[in-house]
């Protein structure tokens, strides 16, 4: 009981970096097609702003400049890379944004160094929020909570509420007919994907201190992301927001349930020795390839169902 | 269709390098060292780093006089972490008549260059080269894989457990392991386990776990289960943010554990841990620069403290300056600069080392014998580390006769 | 994507017999006849032996080729972009190890010149098993299963230890004793011209499998999904039949691998090793055939050359993939195809001088941009390193103006008359297209 709840909550925080991260990305890839792999590199340079400006004028300045930073970057990106690759077509466009990826890399290992930096939480939120069974429920992680909370919730009024916000969500599902019905749509690309950035710089803001701020946490960072997306399903932001904790409580509760593919046998009857084929493959328990495990129900996902969980459109 | 004269400019331009390349092996007599480390993509400041130190020490070397009257030059070539740029390295080694070749970060690279060094010096005895290891660590290379012309100059994964497990107080009496999933990380898990039942029988591993290398982000869960198992001290081989994050998911849960780690002392690592660390966190290192503080050798302390104002970092690869010490030695011994005979005046060399302690080259397996030290992360120490007001403050010192383990080495030596 | 398929086949033939065919395969044979050539222009003479890192690279230039055609077979002529193609590269590089290891130890014989075959059987075969999950879906589905794939393969290749010798991989010797020829592959040139022998084979193959129906179907796949289903082919079918093909082609870079560099571990499954081959092939060209070719020398050069010289060549080669993205999208070779109508019209020269003048403004926008790009990367990490920046001689201080205000104007100049110089280009470009437009109606 104790170990589900604490699983439960773990799961949660985890799963709702994975959605901050994500969104924006969903966003993107719904309304425009792109799989921007520079989105975890967004995430990256957020994080890298966030440390400059919190050393300068503090966190909570910080909060509102990094990412209003990253959806700057990211309409200058859109309006002079993306538009003109547009039309070469979606792979030229996925391929431009690894180019992307690539030079921010390097670009952030030549401003600020190979070395992570002492990105640290803010002494107001460095405290314990509550105890549960023992183990500390630090404040920080509450306010990542609430920090994601509002925007899911900030994002859904948005996008329900406002005129803007029925264009692309209109856009998301029927882009071309939204063009024949007048819309400025290149603007409504640009707002979009800078929209995006800024979610992701947000992200990057949150978790920067919470994880490692290094050069490398692009490159980590990234692969799991593109797996939430797509889980969740082009068009969808709910179907990301449910992507999102089911990846996160699958990793969390993998860690906690010590079983293996051999065990689960062993309740049919069918005993594996050290000699069976394949035995070093059976008798992984499920903490070890844990982290894995969202990778696999990728692949089974996309096999029976290309549009993923709760996709609106086909890819 | 491919123009013709796209490969005219090819191999003019490939020309050009190799007139430089030839060029430069020419030059005033230097004896050249081939360093190859990653110096560019996600583990740049490895290379970036060692590169730093190594520069510092041998200008201090060739200061004082270099080996038969020859400077050292250090000819870095970047492997991008893959193995087939590290032979690359290898080859353009040899064609220059390198005598040595050092290589410090990633045991897979090193399994490849050892096997690549036996390879072409038993094709090639006219040309061999030396392959000296300044830290890649799995247990193996000094065993089952060892060769005649490999030396290790840094405790193996193997040495260093038993290190660990020598550290741990007599009133720990439960502990938890968590390593990666691969050959090293397995390695520790292994190692540490055989010398907890040799030297610590009291001691019960309450947990032992195996994570995906570089793939968890989120470390909580796993403190929950540290948590619940009520271990006392956590053992662990991680590095990278595979032990940052761990040790910041354990210290925000407020896990009330020691923390025995292999490179919380490496760059970016105090960094990362920071203040709340303070007392928690140990590491296993051959060096930190309050060991001279503590035992009072002023003229190295003040040969680390001059590399701290030069450089943003602190010095924490003591052990190169071994190296070049015991190249030093063993080229004056051989009075000569072929590697078969420095080869044969390296293995079983003994000298002193910026410590004061005795550093010895075992003859069977090329196994560095050194004296180690387990550090602990806190406040109060003269020099801090990266700028965050806390330091390593030696807490046990193993002696190099103690880690004189057996190996499994059945070396082939050149006839 | 816009590509143009210049293609031997589709120009109409002049001659038969051999004047034809060396009309129509010159170019091959004289690459052929350079990279048989090339090692000796690096012979040692003082020490009678040849360079072996001009030998290594030359070997990692052939096996990439094959590597990035055969990843060609799934980008450019299926339209299917997929991010573990190095699976197949890394496990017909592991079956060959293992394979040289039994023949070495007897439970086993296989003669040396045949070995890259068990390799691409190797590839084959998982290209198999892994094809049959990817192919059922296209685009966007099949790029993430891919993905997925590929780090599945890489996290079980650092945790197995049977089939992967883990950290360490499984290393081997080549010198197995069972040459046809009688060599014993001890020297690095012997290896190179087995590779080369096998380059020449595999790109022969695969050239002719563009030809068949099945190559000829892919294309239509790629290029209209619903169409080619009314031609009667099922096109997940023709999908997978292409998926796996390349996959043997890949099992046999990776076998050539395994042969030149006796160790195979996990980088060679790893997402660097299927980013690197997405780069050569989309730098080269996608449209051409011999596109990737010029891309895998390229992007070798790059990474083996000018790594050494500068820290920066990521951004270089990140930049290089960008402006062929935007402006480029056919590759080096797709540029260089569309000079084709003007070379067959022998109009070539009138280009010399346009090119001359847009190659100077060009050449100094991108010494200043290197310039800048060495002296902040310096500034950061180069300094540290106790490198002395030194430019032919000259060491130029970073921290003073001098060399920014000089990399500054390089760039700013350059790049003005680039843009006039361009736009002049493209006046001179489309005048003489129109020349042999009107010509051809003529």
């Amino acid at each position: 009981m104790e170990l589900l709840l604490v699983s439960l909550l773990n799961g949660l925080v985890y799963g709702m970096l994975l959605f901050m991260l994500a969104s924006g990305l969903t966003l993107i890839f719904s309304m425009m097609g792109v799989l921007n792999f520079a989105h975890a590199s967004i995430y990256m340079l957020g994080a890298y702003f966030a440390y400059d400006v919190s050393r300068h004028l503090g966190f909570w300045p910080a909060l509102v400049l990094a990412p209003a930073l990253c959806g700057l970057l990211g309409a200058l990106i859109e309006m002079h890379g993306l538009r003109r690759v547009h039309r070469n077509g979606h792979i030229a466009e996925l391929l431009f944004t690894f180019g992307l990826a690539f030079i921010i890399e390097k670009a952030v290992q030549m401003i600020w160094g190979l070395l992570p930096v002492p990105y640290r939480v803010p002494a107001a939120l460095d405290r314990t929020l509550f105890h549960v069974y023992g183990t500390n429920f630090p404040a920080y992680r509450g306010f990542m909570l609430l920090v994601s909370a509002l925007m899911f919730l900030a994002i859904w009024l948005m996008l329900t509420r406002t005129r803007m916000g029925l264009v692309i969500q209109a856009a998301l599902t029927h882009p071309e007919m939204v063009g024949a019905l007048g819309h400025n749509v290149p603007r409504v690309f640009t707002t979009v994907f800078a929209g995006g950035c800024a979610l992701a710089g947000l992200a990057g803001v949150i978790g920067g201190n919470y994880l490692v701020t290094e050069p490398s946490m692009a490159f980590t960072m990234g692969p799991i992301v593109f797996v939430v997306v797509v889980f969740g399903g082009l068009g969808s932001l709910a179907g990301c927001f449910i992507a999102s904790l089911i990846m996160g409580f699958v990793q969390t509760f993998a860690v906690v349930l010590e079983y293996s593919l051999a065990d689960a046998l062993a309740a049919v009857g069918i005993k594996i020795t050290a000699s069976t084929p394949l035995a070093e493959l059976l008798t992984i328990p499920l903490p070890r390839i844990g982290a894995l495990l969202p990778f696999v129900m990728l692949i089974v996902i996309l096999l029976f169902r290309p549009r993923g969980l709760m996709g609106t459109r086909d890819t | 269709m491919i123009k013709p004269c796209r490969w005219k400019a090819f191999t003019l331009a490939l020309a050009a390098t190799l007139a430089l390349a030839a060029g430069d092996a020419f030059a005033e007599g230097n004896i050249k060292v081939a360093y190859t480390d990653p110096l560019s993509g996600p583990f740049a400041q490895v290379g970036d780093q060692n590169l730093q130190q190594l520069r510092y020490i041998i200008d201090w070397v060739n200061g004082r006089g270099g080996a038969l009257g020859r400077k050292f030059e250090l000819v870095a070539f970047d492997n991008k972490s893959q193995p087939s740029d590290a032979l690359l390295a290898l080859k353009s080694a040899t064609d220059q008549n390198m005598p040595f070749i050092m290589q410090c970060s990633g045991s897979n690279i090193a399994a490849a260059l050892i096997e690549a060094v036996d390879k072409h010096n038993e094709r090639n005895p006219d040309n061999r080269i030396i392959y000296v290891n300044c830290g890649a660590v799995a247990t193996e290379l000094t065993n089952e894989k060892c060769s005649y012309w490999h030396y290790r100059m840094d405790a193996h994964v193997g040495m260093k457990a038993e290190t660990m497990v020598r550290a741990l107080p007599k009133d720990v009496t439960r502990v938890y392991l968590l390593n990666q999933d691969y050959l090293f990380g397995q390695s520790v898990q292994r190692d540490v386990k055989t010398f907890l039942a040799k030297l610590r029988p009291d001691v019960k591993v309450v947990g032992d776990e195996l994570i995906p290398v570089g793939k968890v982000k989120d470390f909580s869960p796993y403190v929950s289960k540290i948590k619940a198992s009520g271990a006392q001290a956590l053992l662990t081989g991680n590095w990278g943010p595979d032990m940052t994050l761990l040790i910041k998911a354990g210290m925000d849960a407020g896990l009330d554990i020691r923390y025995y780690t292999m490179y919380a002392h490496l760059g970016g690592g105090a960094t990362a841990i920071g203040p709340q660390g303070n007392g928690k966190v140990r590491s296993i290192m051959a060096f930190h620069e309050n060991i001279a503080v503590e035992t009072g050798k002023t003229d190295t302390e003040g040969w680390t403290r001059q590399f701290r104002t030069q450089h943003k970092f602190d010095f924490y690869a003591a052990g190169f300056r071994t190296i070049f010490e015991f190249l030093q030695a063993a080229i004056n011994k051989a009075g000569s600069t072929d590697p078969n005979k420095i080869a044969a005046a390296l293995e079983g060399l003994t000298i002193t080392d910026l410590l004061g302690h005795q550093v010895t080259m075992r003859k069977d397996d090329h196994q560095i014998l050194s004296e180690y030290f387990v550090g602990v992360f806190t406040k109060g120490v003269k020099y801090d580390s990266e700028g965050t007001g806390l330091g390593w403050k030696t807490e046990v010192t193993v002696p190099a006769k103690d880690l004189d383990q057996p190996n499994t080495c059945k070396m082939k030596r050149p006839t | 994507m816009n590509e143009t398929l210049a293609h031997p086949g589709t120009r109409p033939v002049a001659t038969a017999g051999l004047a034809g065919f060396l009309q129509r395969h010159g170019a091959w044979i004289l690459a052929l006849a350079v990279a048989l050539v090339l090692p000796w222009l690096f012979y040692d003479w003082s020490r009678a032996r040849h360079s072996g890192f001009v030998v290594a690279m030359l070997s990692q230039m052939s096996m990439m080729a094959i590597f990035a055609l055969s990843y060609n077979m799934q980008m450019g002529q299926a339209g299917l972009l997929s991010f573990g193609h190095a699976v197949f590269f890394g496990l017909g590089g592991y079956c060959t190890a293992h394979v040289l290891n039994a023949v070495k130890e007897g439970t086993f014989w296989l003669p040396t010149e045949l070995v890259p075959l068990a390799g691409g059987l190797g590839g084959l075969a998982f290209a198999m098993v892994f094809g049959y999950v990817a192919t059922k879906q296209r685009a966007t589905a099949f790029a993430m299963i891919t993905l997925g794939i590929g780090e599945l393969v890489t996290a079980c290749a650092l945790m197995f230890k049977t089939f992967f010798g883990g950290e360490g991989g499984v290393s081997t010797n080549r010198m197995i004793g069972t040459s046809l020829f009688g060599l014993g592959y001890g020297p690095g040139i012997q290896v190179y011209y087995l590779i080369v022998a096998w380059t020449v084979i595999a790109i022969a193959l695969m050239h002719l499998l563009t030809r068949t129906p099945l190559g000829r179907m892919a294309n239509a796949c790629r290029d209209n999904y619903e169409r080619a289903q009314f031609v009667g082919y099922d096109p997940s079918m023709v999908r997978f039949v292409q998926f796996t093909l390349s996959g043997f082609f890949a099992g046999i870079a990776g076998a050539l691998y395994a042969l030149t560099y006796e160790i195979v571990t996990f980088d060679a499954v790893a997402g660097a090793m299927s980013a690197n081959a997405l780069l050569m092939t989309y730098i080269g060209g996608v449209g051409v055939f011999a596109g990737p070719v010029v891309g895998a020398v390229l992007i070798t050069l790059l990474q083996s050359w000018v790594s050494l010289l500068s820290n920066s060549w990521l951004v270089y080669v990140g930049l290089l993939f960008i402006l062929m993205v935007t402006f480029a999208p056919g590759g080096i070779a797709g540029l260089i195809a569309m000079h084709d109508p003007i070379w067959r019209s022998k109009r070539l020269g009138r280009l010399a001088v346009p090119y001359a003048r847009v190659l100077v403004p060009g050449l100094i926008a991108v010494a200043g941009f290197v310039l800048l790009v060495e002296l902040c990367s310096f500034l950061t990490i180069g300094a540290a390193q106790g490198k002395s920046f030194k430019l032919s001689g000259l060491t130029i201080d970073p921290q003073r103006p001098g060399a920014w205000l000089v990399g500054g104007a390089l760039l700013a100049l350059g790049g003005l008359g680039l843009w006039r110089e361009g736009r002049g280009f493209r006046a001179v470009w489309e005048s003489l297209m129109e020349e042999i437009k009107a010509a051809g109606r003529a």
